[in-house]
């Protein structure tokens, strides 16, 4: 589902295998105990973790075939899930960069977002927020999450209320992206160095996540369990 | 005081008449009447919105307020529920700012999802802090909404300043600038007609519009799901 290694000092946390990486419980716990080993332990200082996929997709969303399968009482478990994830993300005491190395569709696009930089493949695949193309609304903490990472009217509105397919030039120049490589290699290549850079800057992780969570404050209320709404 | 006309999945509606298309009670109650229809009208899949003549909207209708013993607080709490009508309509809707639209008439228009404009002629322009009138706490909230760069809503807001289309597209107010009224109208309707073409729900959009603009909506009063509402639909869909 997933693995962790490690380059000197930048994490790399892979979603394994070719097919579309869709969050279902398994995918969304592996990821979670992934992080939970950086979120306990202390580190070197001036680490910094990326994520990135192998294969065509980053991550095209929830699993419908999960969910279809299972009785609606448990519906709710990727959805918490995926809201224990972007609280770990907040929380990580490192600078974090997302290698959307291919298509990210829906909650795809969440995890993509839960990162502090984003370096995106340029010459294949989009950033499609495709929920209102399936007819899906938002739960709470999914719309504050947006509103805060993307304040921008229209962009906001044509990620969210057009489901527009955004390329990386385009999610560039409206301020989703930071930068655009080309092919998988390319991409992850430019979210090291892009993870190098950054890490050099912070020696004291805590103090990054402190801020991270501040800063997204909203989000972090609705998506910790500490202070998390119980909707 | 306006029209409706049904093009395929397109609902025109239009402010009639060479005036100034002033918000007093009767030009409200009609434009309500006309988003009433829209909203019950299944074959009614985008709106757009324009005025003839030189102007969209002039803003409130001030001489009727001075006629009245009711005065401008009258219209401001009349003009609430008509943006409500058009921040909670289940569809996509698009302006097409064929003239001026200032203050209130400017809100008319910034509470479309899209705005067209022509770029030849017309201003966008927030005259409150000229003529001496407050801002109506939801006219911030709708600008701050729908004006997210800060300098502009500065310029907007605290410099009243008169905004040509070719500037509002510029500075992310307007989406798209045309040459003329007709040509405004015909792109808008195009961009409408696109947009119908997605065949969104009607219901989902209606909810994602508010989770695209949360404040404005409690702003506006209107009620948004719970999360348990929005697992119920999910699970419905199934």
């Amino acid at each position: 589902m997933c693995t962790l290694e490690k380059r000197g000092n930048i994490y790399l946390l892979t979603l394994t295998g070719s097919g579309e990486h869709r969050f279902n419980p398994s995918l969304l716990s592996s990821l979670r105990a992934a992080l939970s080993s950086l979120l306990c332990s202390s580190h070197a200082p001036n680490s910094a973790l990326i994520t990135c996929a192998e294969g065509k997709f980053f991550s095209n969303g929830f699993d419908q075939s999960w969910v279809r399968s299972a009785p609606p009482s448990q519906h709710r478990i990727i959805s918490d899930l995926l809201r224990g994830l972007i609280s770990d993300y907040l929380s990580l005491p490192m600078p974090t960069v997302c290698a959307v190395t291919g298509h990210a569709a829906a909650a795809g696009c969440a995890l993509v977002l839960a990162h502090d930089y984003v370096v995106m493949r340029e010459d294949r695949g989009f950033f499609y927020m495709s929920e209102l193309d399936v007819g899906l609304k938002f739960v709470k903490y999914f719309e504050v999450f947006f509103n805060e990472k993307i304040p921008d009217n229209q962009t906001r509105r044509d990620v969210l209320l057009r489901s527009a397919r955004v390329t990386a030039r385009e999610a560039m120049a409206r301020g989703i992206v930071d930068r655009a490589a080309q092919g998988i290699e390319g991409t992850i290549e430019e979210a090291l160095r892009l993870a190098e850079e950054v890490a050099a800057t912070v020696s004291d992780g805590s103090k990054l996540a402190e801020k991270r969570k501040l800063m997204f404050s909203e989000t972090w209320r609705h998506v910790s369990a500490a202070g998390g709404s119980k909707l | 005081m306006c029209t409706l006309e049904k093009r395929g999945r397109v609902l025109i509606l239009t402010l009639t008449g060479s005036g100034e298309h002033r918000l007093g009670p009767g030009l409200i109650s009609s434009l309500r009447s006309a988003l009433a229809t829209a909203r019950s009208d299944p074959t009614v899949a985008a709106l757009v919105t324009a005025g003839e003549g030189r102007f969209f909207s002039n803003g409130l209708d001030l001489a009727w307020a001075k006629n009245s013993s009711e005065g401008i607080s009258t219209l401001v709490r009349l003009v609430k529920p008509l943006i409500a009508d058009l921040i909670s309509l289940p569809m996509p809707t698009v302006a097409a700012v064929t003239g001026h639209a200032s203050a209130a008439g400017m809100m008319l228009a910034v509470a479309h999802d899209y705005v067209y404009m022509r770029g030849d002629r017309g201003v966008l322009y927030m005259s409150e802090l000229d003529i001496g009138l407050p801002f109506p706490d939801y006219f911030m909230d709708l600008m701050q909404a729908k004006i997210t760069d800060p300098r502009t809503l500065r310029d907007v807001t605290l410099r009243a300043k008169k905004i040509t289309g070719t500037e509002a597209k510029e500075r992310g107010i307007v989406d798209k600038v045309c040459q003329s009224a007709s040509e405004t109208v015909a792109e808008a309707v195009k961009m409408a007609e696109e947009l119908a073409g997605r065949n969104w729900d009607k219901g989902v959009y209606a909810s994602i519009r508010l989770s695209v603009y949360p404040k404005l909506c409690k702003s506006l009063e209107i009620p948004q799901e719970s999360d348990e509402a929005v697992r119920k639909h999910f699970a419905s869909r199934l």
